[in-house]
């Protein structure tokens, strides 16, 4: 537990002595912030019966920064040590390669949600200028909160897996991009198919990453979301520890 | 299990796709010493360190570390070595006790006892002065040794230092030299290099490697010695040249021998002594007997250098 804890303190800290992090949670508020501009513009013009929480959800900008935050957060994770060399002093270490793995997860993972709570302040001017009580309402808010967790673990465990494979940072990026936004238009498929009964049709509907994701806004947790996301993330970490792994027999 | 060698490598032998880095080296390194790996680029020494320190597999054979397996068995062995890889890799956004504090902790240490020995390391390695700066912005001298002391950091029985002093300036090496040298008795060393002097100075033992094999190993006298008789003898005496020839052809244990005028009276005489021979006592009564002068006796010794070209030359040739 020791050597998970130090390992999760300094990945954590690195975000935060350079300047990665900072230009990170800059770029993702003003992401949040412009589409929430763009939310009360036209909300402005009609009234809407969902709470605001479901109407970012179902905007692309919620997409645009899980979809391009999650490489750039985990890029470095493997692919900088093993390029500057510390993966070998790191790897020489009494530590063992779960520890490591976890530890590595579990930092980018409180730095992304450290990421997402500017999204907090949005929502208080919404419910203070707009009175849209139901902005700050705990339930809405802790359900989009879960869902914004799960998912992102998702696709961080994608990105830790991209970044194992390969010692270029850039490479680790545009990997976990691709795969990323692979899974992301799985959803699309379905549509795609003629009918909707068809075994592969509903396989294709569970991933349907954004449906899912609707019920947490609404403050709605379903389990067989949250199972998705958890088994779907331990699969990834799984391969991810495989590829740590593969030093020792490749 | 402290009767056991530090380091029993048997039959070890490490291939990567398409070539042999390691051809089925065997050596045994015992507790306290201090032994220098000795080979050009690409011979092997940093494979080996690998291997040992748990880091790459071995093809085949087995390596033990303190009577422990290093792959069945790689966290113990883990625990008891301290390793800094070539080029020195370092954590560079970190402050020096800060990166220090962390590998402890990362090495098992207690809070307590990390601190203490970060206080220690830094002293030994004369860091303190430098403790809150920035790695990054230390000079290569200063790294250096932040990267010794995090070997040192968790008292390892073993210390592997892989190219410890290259790149640095003539000082920082000499206070590299005298840190490592300060850990003999207490520690085992293992330390890679292709400057002889160094290993001469540092090691009680040597090992050349070429092409990922073991040429030659025993401590920097012994390899001399080795070569010692074909080391020269080397005399500057004051006599006719006639005279000097005749007498020096009637000593027996010299073997072939080269006079040459020297300023003045003086000719310098170099002389090939029969192996296992050393000839300077006769040479000397030689020169009382005659009542000539003599300014200089002295037997050049084969310098590491060219026991090293010696050892390593036919199987370059052979390769070529």
């Amino acid at each position: 537990m020791q050597v998970f804890f130090t390992l999760t303190r300094r990945e954590l800290a690195t975000y935060f002595v350079s300047l990665t992090g900072y230009v990170i949670i800059a770029a993702a508020t003003l992401l949040v912030g412009t589409s929430f501009v763009v939310l009360l513009r036209n909300m402005g013009n009609e009234s809407s019966p969902m709470p605001i929480t479901e109407i970012f959800y179902l905007t692309p900008f919620f997409w645009i920064i899980l979809l391009l935050a999650t490489p750039v957060i985990t890029m470095r994770l493997f692919a900088l040590e093993k390029y500057s060399g510390t993966y070998e002093t790191l790897m020489t270490t009494p530590v063992s390669d779960v520890q490591v793995v976890s530890a590595k997860f579990t930092a980018a993972w409180l730095f992304y949600l450290v990421m997402w709570l500017p999204m907090l302040a949005c929502l208080y001017v919404v419910q203070h200028y707009a009175r849209q009580s139901g902005a700050l309402e705990p339930g809405t808010v802790g359900g989009m909160y879960l869902g914004i967790a799960l998912v992102g673990a998702l696709f961080l465990s994608l990105g830790c897996l991209a970044s194992a494979l390969t010692s270029s940072q850039m490479v680790a990026a545009m990997v976990s991009l691709t795969l990323g936004v692979g899974l992301f238009t799985l959803a699309f498929l379905p549509e795609r198919l003629e009918t909707g009964t068809h075994w592969q049709a509903q396989v294709l509907a569970s991933f349907a990453l954004f449906r899912q994701l609707h019920d947490f806004a609404r403050g709605v947790v379903d389990t067989r979301s949250v199972v998705f996301f958890l088994s779907l993330t331990f699969f990834f970490l799984f391969l991810t520890l495989r590829a740590v792994e593969s030093r020792r027999w490749k | 299990m402290d009767n056991d060698p530090m380091i029993e490598v048997v039959k070890l032998t490490k291939r990567y796709a398409g070539h042999t880095a390691l051809a089925d080296i065997s050596f045994t390194v015992g507790r306290g010493e201090i032994v220098g790996l000795l080979g050009d680029n690409g011979a092997g020494k940093s494979t080996t360190m690998r291997i040992l320190s748990g880091f790459l597999p071995a093809t085949s054979g087995t390596a033990r570390i303190a009577g422990r397996d290093v792959f069945y068995d790689s966290r113990e062995v883990r625990r008891r070595i301290g390793f800094m890889p070539e080029n020195n890799p370092l954590h560079t956004e970190m402050r020096v006790r800060e990166y220090l504090k962390f590998r402890a902790r990362l090495k098992g240490l207690s809070w307590a006892r990390s601190r203490a020995r970060v206080d220690t390391v830094l002293a030994q390695c004369s860091l303190t002065e430098v403790s809150q700066r920035i790695i990054g912005q230390l000079s290569k001298g200063y790294r250096q040794r932040v990267g010794l002391a995090d070997a040192l950091v968790h008292e390892p029985e073993l210390i592997i230092l892989d190219e410890p002093t290259i790149g640095l300036d003539p000082h920082q090496i000499r206070s590299v030299r005298q840190l490592i040298k300060s850990l003999a008795g207490s520690h085992t060393v293992l330390i890679s290099t292709h400057i002889l002097s160094e290993a001469e100075m540092m090691c009680n033992r040597m090992m050349i490697m070429l092409g990922g094999r073991i040429l030659a190993a025993d401590t920097p006298d012994n390899l001399q010695n080795l070569m010692a008789g074909r080391g020269q003898v080397i005399a500057e005496i004051a006599a006719p040249v006639t005279e000097l020839n005749a007498s020096l052809a009637a000593l027996a244990n010299v073997e072939t021998f080269d006079v040459s005028p020297a300023e003045g009276d003086f000719h310098r005489c170099a002389m090939t002594p029969r192996t296992g021979c050393d000839v300077r006592p006769e040479i000397f009564s030689l020169t009382r007997e005659r009542g000539w002068a003599l300014r200089e006796l002295t037997r050049s010794r084969n310098s590491l250098e060219d026991i090293y070209m010696q050892v390593t030359k036919p199987k370059e040739e052979e390769e070529g």
